[in-house]
């Protein structure tokens, strides 16, 4: 008798823990308005990604199409995984000396971890992380960018206070 | 056709060899398992190692210590946070550089959101091992809050490397403390829905009750720390007795089990969120004013020395060693990973049981293999 009376407890016990589980499910059945998937890429147009994510490495250039790198290779040096590099070039000047210049300000986005080390010690706020995240290209090669813009120069120092976002 | 049965005594007695993984859903990653089976039953399992192996220790001793940080995320993923303040607070204490109270804070706030995070998905993936699918979408929707929260701070949902030697990268945002105030006030009525879901289900108790237990005496002579190592009733928490950063300011419960079952494995876990969520509410407001670091110079050389600093992971102790000759990057370094402590002990706890009751005792240990490997 004992056993009987045991297993029925046991049958309806697990009855009863399932319907538990079930009530929880059940009030989201109910409760659409709960439901917080992102219907993405559909959103894409709205879709806003916080200012401090990591994206990708960008230089920003101004309307004069001039930039803040002056070449000094801090980035280059600083990276673990040798995801950047400085390209320079000596250029004449008019009063004869010679200057180091930004040639080629090569990017390998394939092999960034996103560690967000050039740009803490970036010198010069050169380089700025963009917020773009949708990296997927069908030849690798696309992935090696360059940075500087064709023609860019180097923009005359003013003094600016660093700003923290 | 009848000739190909192999029949005979004895044919019953032998042992049968079976892989689990290296491609296996509830492996959760490339681990492979040989199983010797007897029938049904598991006689004894070998773990082998080494698949995703990249040589992160030998990496480090040609990388500075700033540098060496990313690579500790990449080790145990879901506990990126903890991993990288291990190497911050072996160089702070070996240059003896003390950081403003802020930053132990944040840190301290950061470490507990990351092991809510950790926990949760733990808790819907263990779920779907068993076959509970539905925990999987509950799991991850409280999970998204938290990873919004790094994102907003840190720039990064899973791999922040928000950590550097003296200090953070940068201050907090100013919606931190809203947004984490906010979630904490949602998690702490999601969180029952937990217990209701899951934790009272009769499957789940029938799967995990008594199944792949582990002594106290085994837990510590296997090194299985973290909630895992608490469920047998091993007091190991780092938190509670070795206080790092803010943790020596709150008070919370180490959660302790005896009888160290699959079960217990898995309350330890969910009883341990609760305390995750007091340790938030008592730090969160009170976050100092001050700075976010403290000024570094740009090439950090440690003393000769030997270092060791360990914290708590969300599996487990994790212990960062260092051996420095006075150069800018470590002659040695080798991390102790909880996991693979843990999965070291996977033999003792399976054995015996059926092959079906693997898949529950994998589950409760809360493996990440690229932390096994590293």
């Amino acid at each position: 008798m004992n056993a009987i009376i045991n297993y029925l407890k046991e049958l309806f016990g697990g009855i009863k823990t399932l319907l538990t589980g079930m009530s929880v499910t059940g009030y989201y059945f109910v409760h659409p308005k709960a439901i917080i998937t992102q219907q993405y890429p559909e959103n894409r147009k709205t879709l806003k990604m916080f200012d401090r994510f990591k994206g990708e490495v960008t230089m920003p250039h101004d309307e004069n199409n001039q930039h803040k790198c002056t070449a000094c290779s801090i980035c280059e040096i600083n990276c673990p995984n040798g995801s950047i590099e400085v390209i320079s070039k000596q250029v004449e000047k008019e009063d004869g000396k010679t200057k180091k210049e930004l040639d080629i300000y090569k990017y390998h986005l394939d092999m960034c971890t996103f560690c967000g080390i050039c740009i803490k010690v970036c010198p010069q706020d050169a380089i700025i992380f963009s917020q773009g995240f949708e990296h997927a290209v069908f030849n690798k090669a696309k992935l090696i960018k360059t940075l500087n813009k064709p023609g860019s120069s180097l923009k005359e120092k003013v003094k600016e206070v660093k700003e923290v976002i | 056709m009848e000739d190909l049965i192999i029949t005979g005594p004895g044919i019953q007695d032998e042992e049968y060899i079976v892989n689990m993984g290296p491609q296996h859903p509830s492996t959760h990653g490339v681990l492979r398992l040989k199983i010797a089976l007897k029938g049904e039953t598991v006689e004894r399992i070998e773990p082998h190692c080494g698949y995703i192996h990249r040589g992160i220790e030998k990496m480090c001793e040609r990388l500075t210590y700033q540098q060496m940080i990313h690579l500790t995320d990449r080790m145990d993923y879901l506990s990126a946070h903890i991993n990288n303040e291990a190497v911050c607070l072996l160089v702070e204490n070996a240059l003896q550089i003390e950081v403003p109270e802020r930053v132990k804070y944040i840190r301290t706030i950061l470490d507990e959101l990351t092991r809510l995070a950790s926990h949760e998905l733990w808790w819907c993936a263990f779920g779907m091992d068993l076959g509970a699918l539905t925990t999987y979408f509950y799991g991850l929707r409280d999970r998204e809050p938290i990873l919004d929260i790094f994102e907003e701070t840190t720039g990064a949902r899973l791999l922040q490397s928000f950590n550097v030697p003296g200090g953070l990268m940068n201050d907090i945002h100013p919606n931190f403390q809203k947004r984490v105030k906010e979630y904490i006030t949602y998690f702490r009525k999601k969180l029952p829905e937990y217990d209701e879901l899951l934790t009272g289900n009769v499957i789940l108790q029938e799967r995990t009750r008594d199944v792949g237990n582990l002594s106290l005496e085994d837990a510590i002579s296997w090194g299985v720390t973290g909630p895992s190592g608490r469920a047998s009733g091993f007091a190991c928490d780092v938190r509670k007795h070795h206080p790092y950063s803010a943790y020596d300011k709150v008070d919370f419960n180490e959660i302790l089990y005896t009888k160290g079952d699959s079960f217990h494995r898995y309350d330890a876990r969910v009883r341990e969120m609760w305390e995750s969520l007091k340790i938030l509410e008592q730090l969160i407001d009170n976050i100092p004013e001050g700075d976010y670091a403290v000024k570094m110079k740009p090439i950090i050389r440690l003393p000769e020395g030997e270092y060791y600093q360990r914290v708590e992971a969300c599996r487990g102790e994790f212990g960062v060693y260092i051996l420095s000759t006075g150069d800018k990057w470590p002659y040695r370094a080798k991390f102790r990973s909880p996991n693979f402590s843990n999965l070291s002990a996977i033999n003792k706890m399976a054995a015996g049981f059926k092959i079906a009751d693997l898949v529950a005792i994998g589950g409760s240990l809360d493996l990440v293999i690229p932390d096994i490997d590293r």
